[in-house]
């Protein structure tokens, strides 16, 4: 019998994976914006097994809105990798230390 | 009697401010006539007041005029009262400012700051006749302040000689010191009595004595004492006395005039009007009159010892002026107020007639001040020499003068007083008197007589001063010798103060002096008989012996008593401890602030440093902030990290 | 084993092993495939958890939309794949380290224990006729329509911005441009040169 914590564990995985996802693939901007899509579907994952075993629909609702507010995240950190890469002609992340103190 | 104060008070203030302001519109001959009108009218008013008054014998006169504000229901007025005490000082001003400025017009004839000078002496004359008329603490403070203020403006009329603003600047200063225990001690008034008025304060004195104040934990003191000494503490520095003496010798940087004006009636008559003013309060404090008769014989003997080391004909003036007016605190000590009022008033007399002599002779010397350069000027000046000599004599108290009849009650009452320190008080007299006949006759030789030691382009142009100087001599000469006379008998024996001074029984050493008075004549045939005329007569002989008939023997004994002597050269060291602890420890401490508290701690450690470590801080930060998006993520997750093993230990534990 | 928990098993495997290949391959290319795999494997999961719309838009939405839009852009830039690979190593162990602590001390707050069948019991069956889509919907458009709107608002911004953002606006005038022209010093327009007179 499936219970919650199967859910949330593979969520949990699911997060460390892609938390590990950042730290070596940490020159590639790409990657981490995929990495950090992994996040948020983990996250997701939880919300709606949280969902489904309390009976709140409520979950979804915010599964929802983390939805649309990765897609606009995504369109736009896309559109500023396109224009740094225009810039400078790398999306290498050791390139990117203009704010260094 | 409301308009006549107030007449002769804004008399001279009218003439100060048209002077002052329109000075170039009136014009030279415009300033002086107009300032010596003013105060003409102000003494002639002045002895109206004074002739209904005391000789009228009208009640005094209390009244206030003007509310200034009121402030937790103690208002502060302006007013005058006029009695016995003020009438008489009002009319001793006034005299001797009316002299004061017509002998100016001589004195000053080619200065450029003619009318400024006659506005301030006018100013000056407001000023005191404020101080002297008021009825209240504030006002007399009002008065204190001003005289203060304009005898720092004459002291430095020359502004342009260094001496002179060094000078005025002392004498701001040491006043400075004197009038802040002059304020504490009317605040003590103001604080324990509720009200500033010399009626009502007067009133409810005899209620205090019992009370305490406590300065310092664990110690109380008698409030009648701190007030007394704290007011005295104010007289100390207007009426000159040890230790804050020091400002009047070099005050004579000052015209001739104001010398006179400052030491003969105003500015340092005020601390001896103020303490008989306040006879009531000191009468209640023995340890208050005590400390004032020790510093009195203090002061009239040693500062009359510098006066034999002056060569300066004006310092020589100026010291005996600090001897007489320690001769004067001395009788306020013994609780003879009206002797110390008395001789204030024949010493305003014989003292503006020797400053305003020795101020003929500088203009006859051609400006020349130095006494070793003089001699022999009776043959050139002989009502000068005549005036000086009467000053003299009424100086050193020849019998039948003014001087003789003022300091002998002074010396009689010391000797018949039982405040503590009055036998000291009485010694000092006695040798002040050897004293005071030693360095005024050792003037008078060395000026007037012997042999001329000026040099020929000055001998050449030596002559007796114009009318307008001499005028004031005469003038001033005649109440020299009289006054005394006139004056002994209803000042000192009579009941001429009434209520204004009060003297408590106990102390009454006039009265007791009184039971030997037999009148004038037998006051004079008495005062032959006794030790201060023996003295006196001392003084003269050896004055004579030593600068007549012998000038070596002053040189051999300066040089014998070197010790001695340096020591009356610097006047006791009083200046250079002055500038070296006082001047120069203001001096140290300031720098030790500027470099240790300012620039070290304010500048260095707290400004400077605060940004420096700002920026060290910040330098060491900026190593964390490296620019890297994969550092900041990596913190991000550390933080994580630590954050669900705080969830977790609270979930486990 | 019932099964669901064969679905389950079957989806969270393919989940996982697409979540490690998408940060691990070497060629961007192949990672976004993996992702679209790994959101392939979610949106069965979300099934199992009878979240019918959000399965179906985490398909369309992120398969069809966002990680297309990903494919596009790493296929438009040129990008040098050995220098963005360095270190990859070298961080390795760092990583694993991090993700296993995580992953122990997020276990142990999830784990059996806490969101076992003994404290969260198993969810109740959805009857046949009922639609996801029709629930969520009640909840959207009544209690949550204000954030709705709110966040029809952020995708419009989001639009706006991309394009904002890429579009490089041609220049059309000729008008001086006065900072370029103060700031001009001497040595940009000016060369001196010498030479013999001829």
């Amino acid at each position: 019998m499936l219970s919650l914590a199967h859910f949330l564990l593979l969520g949990a995985a699911l997060f460390c994976l892609s938390v590990a996802g950042i730290f070596i693939n940490r020159k590639n901007v790409i990657v981490l914006l995929m990495c950090i899509e992994l996040m948020l579907l983990a996250v997701n994952m939880n919300f709606i097994a949280f969902s489904h075993f309390n009976g709140d629909i409520a979950g979804q609702v915010f599964v929802f809105f983390i939805l649309t507010v990765a897609a606009a995240e995504a369109a736009i950190g896309l559109a500023i990798l396109v224009v740094l890469f225009r810039n400078r002609n790398s999306i290498n992340v050791e390139d990117l230390d203009s704010m260094s103190g | 009697m409301q308009n006549l104060c107030l007449m002769i008070v804004l008399a001279p203030l009218f003439g100060a401010i048209v002077t002052g302001l329109f000075g170039r519109t009136v014009g030279r001959s415009g300033a002086h006539w107009l300032t010596i009108i003013a105060v003409g009218v102000s003494f002639f008013l002045s002895v109206v007041v004074f002739w209904r008054i005391v000789i009228g014998g009208e009640p005094s006169y209390n009244a206030n005029l003007y509310t200034w504000l009121e402030s937790g229901g103690i208002p502060f007025q302006i007013g005058f009262l006029i009695d016995e005490l003020s009438a008489t000082m009002m009319v001793v001003v006034t005299f001797v400012s009316w002299m004061v400025h017509i002998y100016t017009v001589g004195y000053m004839h080619d200065d450029p700051g003619y009318q400024r000078f006659f506005s301030y002496i006018s100013l000056f004359t407001f000023s005191m006749l404020m101080l002297v008329m008021a009825n209240n603490f504030l006002q007399l403070f009002f008065g204190w302040e001003a005289v203060g203020l304009v005898s720092y403006l004459l002291i430095g009329f020359w502004y342009t000689r260094d001496t002179a603003i060094y000078a005025n600047l002392k004498a701001f200063l040491v006043n400075r010191v004197g009038d802040f225990g002059f304020l504490l001690g009317i605040a003590a008034v103001l604080m324990y009595f509720s009200s500033l008025d010399y009626a009502e304060v007067f009133d409810i004195a005899s209620d205090m004595t019992g009370v305490t104040i406590s300065i310092w934990s664990g110690q109380d003191w008698s409030l009648m004492t701190v007030i007394c000494l704290l007011l005295f503490v104010g007289a100390m520095g207007k009426s000159a006395q040890v230790p804050l003496h020091v400002w009047l010798p070099d005050s004579m940087e000052g015209p001739t005039p104001i010398s006179a004006l400052i030491h003969a009636a105003t500015m340092v008559t005020a601390g001896i009007f103020m303490v008989a003013r306040m006879s009531p309060l000191f009468e209640l404090s023995t340890t208050a009159l005590s400390v004032v008769l020790v510093i009195g014989a203090i002061t009239a003997f040693f500062m009359g010892l510098l006066g034999l080391v002056q060569n300066d004909i004006k310092r020589v003036v100026a010291y005996s002026t600090l001897s007489q007016l320690g001769y004067m605190t001395v009788a306020l000590g013994a609780s003879a107020y009206s002797a110390a009022i008395f001789h204030l008033m024949t010493h305003a007399f014989f003292k503006a007639l020797l400053f305003l002599a020795a101020g003929s002779v500088i203009i006859g010397m051609h400006h020349e001040q130095d006494m070793r350069k003089m001699g022999g000027l009776r043959k050139y000046m002989p009502i000068t020499w005549i005036t000086c000599l009467i000053g003299s004599f009424a100086l050193i108290g020849f019998p039948g003068t003014a001087g003789f009849f003022s300091k002998d009650a002074i010396i009689e009452a010391v000797h018949a007083s039982t405040t503590p320190g009055a036998t000291l008080g009485y010694l000092a007299c006695l040798f002040g008197v050897f004293i005071t006949a030693l360095y005024s006759f050792r003037l008078v030789f060395l000026v007037f007589h012997g042999e001329s030691r000026m040099d020929e382009d000055t001998a050449s142009h030596v002559h007796e001063t114009p009318a307008v100087v001499w005028g004031p001599l005469v003038a001033l000469a005649i109440p020299s010798v009289i006054i005394g006379a006139i004056a002994i008998e209803p000042m000192l024996f009579g009941d001429y103060f009434g209520s204004s001074i009060y003297v408590d029984p106990e102390n009454d050493v006039l009265a007791r002096v009184g039971e030997d008075y037999h009148g004038v004549l037998g006051f004079i045939w008495h005062g032959i008989w006794q030790k201060p005329f023996w003295f006196a007569t001392a003084g003269v002989v050896v004055a004579w012996y030593c600068y007549l008939r012998r000038p070596d023997i002053p040189r051999r004994i300066a040089e014998r008593t070197s010790l001695v002597h340096r020591m009356l050269v610097n006047k006791y060291g009083f200046d250079v401890f002055n500038d070296w602890f006082f001047a120069g420890g203001a001096r140290g401490t300031g720098r030790l602030l500027w470099q240790i508290g300012d620039v070290g701690l304010i500048d260095g450690i707290v400004v400077n440093g605060s940004a420096k470590f700002v920026g060290w801080w910040s330098g060491v930060l900026r190593h964390i902030q490296s620019g890297y998006l994969y550092h900041y993520a990596f913190a991000m997750i550390l933080g994580l990290l630590a954050l669900l093993a705080v969830f977790v230990h609270r979930v486990a534990g | 084993m019932s099964v669901e928990a064969v679905v389950f098993y079957f989806f969270a495997t393919a989940l996982v092993f697409a979540a490690s290949m998408v940060i691990t391959v070497r060629n961007p290319v192949h990672a976004a495939l993996f992702l679209i795999m790994a959101f392939f494997a979610s949106s069965g999961l979300w099934l199992l958890l009878e979240a019918e719309f959000l399965a179906i838009t985490l398909v369309l939405v992120y398969v069809g939309a966002v990680m297309v839009l990903f494919l596009f852009v790493v296929m438009m830039l040129d990008i040098n794949l050995t220098v963005l690979r360095e270190g990859f190593a070298r961080y390795l162990p760092v990583a694993f380290v991090v993700a296993i602590l995580m992953m122990v001390s997020l276990g142990l707050i999830v784990g059996k224990e806490n969101f076992g069948l003994q404290t969260v019991g198993p969810a109740e069956k959805a009857s046949a006729s009922y639609s996801n889509t029709e629930a969520l919907g009640q909840v959207l458009y009544t209690d949550y329509v204000f954030p709705f709107e709110v966040a029809a608002v952020i995708l419009l911004v989001a639009i706006v911005a991309a394009i904002a953002l890429t579009l490089r606006p041609t220049r059309q005038t000729k008008a001086p441009i006065p900072e370029k022209q103060v700031a001009v010093r001497r040595q940009d327009r000016v060369r001196i040169v010498k030479m013999d007179s001829e």
